[in-house]
């Protein structure tokens, strides 16, 4: 896994932008960022889930743990998640 | 059928893509994100 | 599975979507797709306007282009832009920029979630005006001097391919580079009036491999609304783009009398899918019209099957194929293996479209015609020039 040149912090709040429209598709969801115009394709279901619970969750591991993500899958679903922090998609939150 | 030949405008992991081709695309079906660029599917003006 | 074969099979919603708001405008294009000039009576009102936007809004398309005709002839155009993006709806507008003064400009680079993409179709007056006339370069220019002295960084500088422009793609870029806006090519096909002029205008086959190159190595930030992707097979590089035509999948049109088409460069009886009016709305076309049924069902591609080349140009334009005459499930017209030009020899007759709203359709010359036409008594509301009363700027 390549080491995270951007601060993402797994450990950390996170929360899906408020500019980023997420809508759901049968086979995950579409995500639009009204900000750059980029469009992403979100793969699973889970990871949908995921996105849409960080802002409930006091870290991204709290969040994968909620969502039952199998522990085989955590590293793919972390990469996606820095990818996603990365682009601006999610971005830290000031947890209470 | 076989995979038509799209390419997305960015990779979630780009040092994936550096390698074969055909390793980047097995690489690019496990990435659970796909970014795609909005002006890149043809129809709009 | 990859994000475009699930776009084959259509979405719940467009991802984007063109809506010609006015059959109105101020030019007279020689290639227009639309077929613009005179307004239709029948176009929907402000109030219908405003219930399709709350219709993209609930179905979360995430932008639309709004175009026409010129779209900011209409006089709620403005009000309609801010009711979209307050609305969750990111507009990007096309136009040929004759009411962009330097006030509007800095409007909209203060507005968020909207681009603005200029039409020029030649680096020089000269190349330009031939097609657009008289005038439109500098009016085009002059708009986008407003755009960059307001701060809109990034618009959009739209230019169709043509014989007579393929080798100004540096000059293009130039302009686009001097003006701080991004530079868009796209595909010329044989739509609206683009079918007369298409045996004169479209690319030859080098200038095709000429633009190819130029993509290839000049193209990185340059947009072409994947409309090239019938020249993939001309190398090893796909252009970037999800190759793939996104009519009634993943876009589609709007016309300005609410009339639902595949897509803007398929404005006839046999792409159009519905109407806004309709019962369902456009939610209702979209999920459940027959024609965007059937064009979400796979296909195995025809004759273009077997073809080595298929993966790579996927069977080309279904709108150009269908508007020179030629079978869907065959060869594009612009079959980079030249099947498309045997195809075409065989040809009788190509179908045109009744949808049509140019201002002039009596034989005349071609050097006259352009540009706001000279007072005379109208018969109809709509055929009084668009901009009757206008007077711009100095």
């Amino acid at each position: 896994m390549s080491t995270d040149p951007t601060g993402f912090d797994p450990d950390r709040a996170y929360r899906r932008s408020p500019r980023v429209a997420l809508r759901p598709e049968p086979f995950g969801a579409l995500a639009y960022d009204f900000g750059t115009r980029r469009l992403s394709f979100l793969k699973t279901p889970t990871l949908v889930t995921v996105v849409r619970t960080l802002e409930e969750q006091p870290t991204v591991h709290a969040a994968l743990d909620a969502a039952a993500v199998p522990a085989a899958e955590r590293p793919a679903y972390l990469t996606a998640l820095a990818g996603l922090a990365d682009a601006g998609t999610i971005e830290p939150r000031e947890s209470l | 059928m076989t995979e038509p030949n799209g390419v997305p405008t960015q990779l979630a992991d780009p040092a994936a893509a550096e390698n074969d081709p055909a390793d980047a695309a097995m690489v690019e079906e496990d990435l659970l994100v796909e970014e795609v660029s909005i002006d890149g599917m043809c129809g709009v003006y | 599975m990859k994000l475009v074969e699930h776009f084959k099979h259509g979405l719940t919603a467009p991802i984007c979507l063109t809506w010609e708001l006015t059959y109105a405008c101020n030019l007279a294009c020689v290639h227009c797709l639309s077929s613009s000039g005179r307004r239709d009576p029948r176009e929907l009102s402000t109030v219908e306007c405003r219930a399709l936007i709350d219709e993209f809004q609930r179905m979360q398309v995430f932008y639309v282009n709004i175009g026409g005709g010129e779209p900011t002839v209409r006089a709620d155009f403005w009000e309609l832009l801010d009711y979209a993006v307050d609305h969750q709806v990111g507009v990007k507008f096309s136009t040929n920029g004759i009411r962009l003064t330097p006030p509007r400009a800095r409007r909209l680079a203060a507005t968020d979630y909207v681009d603005v993409q200029i039409s020029l179709d030649g680096a020089t007056a000269e190349v330009n005006d031939a097609v657009r006339g008289p005038g439109s370069y500098d009016t085009a220019v002059r708009a986008m001097g407003n755009l960059a002295d307001a701060g809109f960084a990034d618009f959009k500088l739209s230019v169709v391919m043509t014989r007579q422009n393929v080798g100004q793609l540096d000059a293009f870029a130039a302009i686009a580079q001097r003006y701080g806006a991004q530079l868009r090519i796209t595909r010329l096909r044989p739509s609206g009036r683009g079918a007369e002029v298409w045996d004169e205008l479209h690319p030859t086959a080098a200038q095709q491999l000429q633009l190819y190159d130029w993509l290839v190595a000049r193209g990185e930030k340059v947009l072409t609304g994947d409309s090239f992707f019938h020249l993939n097979a001309l190398g090893s590089a796909p252009l970037p783009g999800l190759n793939l035509c996104g009519a009634g999948r993943v876009v589609c049109l709007v016309d300005p009398v609410g009339d639902v088409y595949a897509c803007p460069f398929a404005i006839h009886r046999e792409f159009l899918a519905g109407n806004v009016r309709d019962p369902g709305g456009f939610a209702g076309v979209w999920g459940t019209s027959e024609l965007f049924e059937r064009l979400r069902r796979p296909s195995d591609g025809g004759t273009c099957g077997s073809c080595s080349a298929y993966d790579s140009c996927q069977g080309g334009c279904m709108a150009a194929k269908f508007f020179t005459g030629l079978p869907l499930d065959g060869p594009d017209p612009e079959c980079v293996k030249g099947h498309g030009e045997r195809a075409l020899a065989g040809v009788s007759a190509a179908p045109r479209s009744d949808v049509d709203h140019s201002r002039r359709r009596t034989a005349v010359p071609l050097s006259i015609g352009f540009g706001v036409p000279a007072p005379a008594p109208a018969d109809r509301a709509c055929d009084i020039s668009p901009l009757a009363g206008f007077q711009p700027t100095p």
